[in-house]
């Protein structure tokens, strides 16, 4: 068992045939995803990386029985392609587009709710159950299937995580990047909810970043509804208030985000904390082999 | 993006939210002539610069003679305004806004933000106006009232009446303030806001409510496809940090720090963490540096330059987690930036990803200052421990 995706998930590619979504779709078929073809406007009934082109996500997911998507569209036309998946009846939607914005996704996060869909993003490196399903950026080659699930706000920064778990030995279950965007799909709670309910996932690891308050959030969840180990690491605490740390989420704003509470919050719920990212992989397996 | 005070304004009356008579000037003479026009006696003179708590630093000043409000304007045009928000170099003041001074018999704070937990735009109001919110919010939150805006059907006039009343408003002010209301969300979804603050709305004599200070963030995003045309242009890079400007021309995500180690990471968390771990070793970081996820051998050159401009930089660590990205080839594209850029200073490297193992020959063969780290922890270490040889 894994979380959100497996090796039964047949994904499309909105944003298919241009550079970015070219490339990462090649690489996740080389990875062993069930990519079963794309959409680009205008271009239906075209093939690319020999799968189909189609001109909606409603023909793709007719013809060939897509229930997963991986968005590369451009950040103006994104928050439409993720709406047209949903009403399409796609259920993961893994946006990796960066730069939307903030008042379109707020309309889509209204609007995802008539929906029956799963947004994952923006702004994230997507979704990977190790072995079976790569949905996104990142490296596969680091990945490697085992019993940690690993949720993310950051992108470069996950790939350090799940390096180090691979390296202990450990494996990961699933690795959700959840994005850095303020308004975003999944948030922490909703997969560490995930996390708790799957058999294969022995032990968590949560990377965060200073801005809004979802960490502390997360750490009442956790406080209540989680029994497994939990590794946290927090990034941003030498990060000067009011300033954007690259991320459009990640600000100290009116005194509130800062990784001194996030930290703080996580401690009080029984969390294992890590004041450097290195230490992430050797404290779960502590937690875990002993 | 941040707009000036009177940027904002000229935004309000367009969307029907009523502001105080006022004139941009420039020069002194310029003042004395708005003033003149605006009549009356007593006006007021505000430093237009990108940051709050401009009173404090002496930015704005009420001012009971023409003699005095020239003297006044003299004083702050062509200096840099310090503020408690703009740190000890201050921004430059190269307009003023001159505004006829008011009898006020209330202040109200009204501010619209992106609320991240309920991902609706979140209206806020007080009754505690003109002084600092987060203070209130810290000791009295019973005094905030507030308004969630469904995205889908916008601010319901409702919303507004309850706020009004809340705030103890009364009569005909109270339709006054649901109207402000309204105007100001139809202003903040329609411009792509992502903050208006107005602190205070003032009660005026005459029973008028005014927008006495006007505060707006854009949200960068929306800037940055071309949505808002009229709104970059409104952009004043005079208020911005040199170095960060020229880093965004180049793709480039960069905040100057006080520290001496500069940082050059691909990806924001990373970089944040970058930061951090040299901290905790006991260095200073002098930079946040995120060059992109997927990055190029031309953007990390960019990115030395920008970093050795800083005469602060004593050391610079490099963490790259290259992923798909090849590491012989960052390597390749260190090693000529550091020969173009021709830096001074110790460089410490380290790199993870595919061939990593002959990224770390060609950093090693390269007969430059460049020092291979093994691990991100390694990376600060010897960067902090460079900075002191």
């Amino acid at each position: 068992m894994s979380i959100l995706v497996d090796k039964s998930t047949k994904v499309i590619v909105q944003g298919f045939t241009g550079r970015q979504g070219s490339f990462h779709a090649e690489q996740c078929i080389r990875y062993g995803t069930q990519i079963v073809g794309g959409v680009t406007p205008g271009r239906g009934g075209e093939s690319h990386l020999q799968r189909p082109v189609f001109n909606t996500v409603r023909d793709a997911v007719a013809s060939v029985d897509a229930n997963a998507s991986m968005i590369y569209v451009p950040a103006a036309y994104a928050a439409d392609a993720i709406l047209e998946a949903a009403a399409a009846g796609i259920r993961v939607i893994a946006c990796i587009t960066e730069g939307i914005p903030v008042h379109d996704m707020l309309r889509v996060k209204g609007s995802l709710a008539y929906y029956d869909a799963i947004l994952i993003g923006p702004n994230c490196p997507g979704v990977i159950t190790p072995g079976e399903c790569k949905i996104g950026i990142m490296p596969g080659h680091i990945h490697e299937h085992g019993s940690v699930g690993i949720v993310s706000r950051s992108g470069t920064l996950t790939y350090e995580a799940v390096k180090q778990i691979t390296d202990v030995g450990l494996g990961q279950s699933t690795c959700v990047g959840i994005g850095g965007d303020p308004i975003q799909g999944l948030s922490f709670i909703d997969v560490l909810q995930r996390f708790e309910q799957d058999p294969q996932t022995k032990g968590i690891v949560m990377v965060g970043e200073i801005g809004g308050t979802s960490e502390e959030a997360a750490a009442e969840f956790i406080q209540s509804h989680v029994r497994k180990p939990v590794v946290a690491y927090i990034a941003g605490v030498t990060a000067p208030a009011g300033k954007r740390m690259g991320h459009a989420g990640a600000i100290i704003s009116g005194g509130k985000g800062t990784a001194r509470d996030k930290f703080m919050a996580l401690e009080k719920a029984g969390v294992a904390t890590v004041r450097s990212p290195a230490d992430i992989g050797s404290t779960m397996n502590e937690l875990i082999v002993g | 993006m941040n707009l000036h005070e009177f940027q904002a304004k000229h935004l309000f009356s367009r969307f029907g939210i009523p502001v105080p008579r006022g004139y941009l000037v420039r020069s002194a003479a310029e003042a004395r002539k708005a003033a003149e026009r605006l009549g009356g006696e007593r006006w007021v003179v505000k430093a237009q610069v990108h940051a709050g708590a401009r009173g404090k630093g002496g930015g704005i000043k009420l001012v009971k003679s023409l003699d005095e409000l020239t003297r006044c304007a003299e004083s702050m045009l062509g200096s840099r305004l310090v503020t408690p928000q703009t740190g000890t170099g201050g921004l430059p003041v190269d307009a003023v806004l001159i505004e006829e001074g008011l009898a006020i018999t209330r202040e109200i704070y009204l501010s619209a933000l992106v609320d991240r937990m309920s991902n609706r735009v979140l209206l806020l109001g007080s009754a505690a106006g003109g002084i600092d919110i987060e203070e209130v919010a810290a000791k009295h939150p019973q005094q905030i009232l507030s308004a969630r805006a469904n995205p889908i059907a916008g601010l319901q006039p409702y919303q507004c009446r309850e706020l009004a009343f809340g705030l103890g408003l009364e009569g005909k002010q109270v339709g006054e303030l649901v109207k402000i209301m309204l105007n100001l969300y139809r202003c903040f979804i329609a411009l792509d806001l992502s903050l208006i603050e107005i602190n205070p709305l003032i009660l005026t004599a005459q029973d008028e409510l005014l927008a006495l200070d006007a505060k707006i963030n854009v949200d960068d995003n929306a800037v940055a496809i071309g949505r808002q045309p009229e709104i970059a242009d409104m952009r004043d890079t005079s208020q911005e940090d040199e170095a960060e400007i020229r880093a965004a021309e180049h793709g480039l995500s960069y905040i100057t720090l006080g520290g001496n180690i500069g940082c050059m990471v691909n990806g924001a968390g990373l970089a944040m963490a970058t930061m951090d771990v040299i901290k905790l070793y006991g260095g200073e970081p002098a930079n946040f540096l995120d060059v992109g996820g997927g990055t190029n051998a031309q953007r990390v050159a960019e990115a030395f330059k920008i970093i050795c401009a800083s005469p602060n930089v004593k050391a610079i660590l490099v963490n790259i987690f290259g992923g798909i990205v090849r590491c012989d080839m960052i390597a390749e594209g260190i090693i000529n930036a550091v020969k173009g850029v021709g830096v001074k200073v110790p460089v410490v490297v380290r790199l993870e990803g595919t061939n990593v193992e002959r990224g770390k020959q060609l950093l090693a063969q390269s007969e430059l200052d460049i020092i291979a780290a093994s691990n991100l922890a390694d990376g600060a270490q010897r960067a902090v421990a460079a900075v002191g040889r």
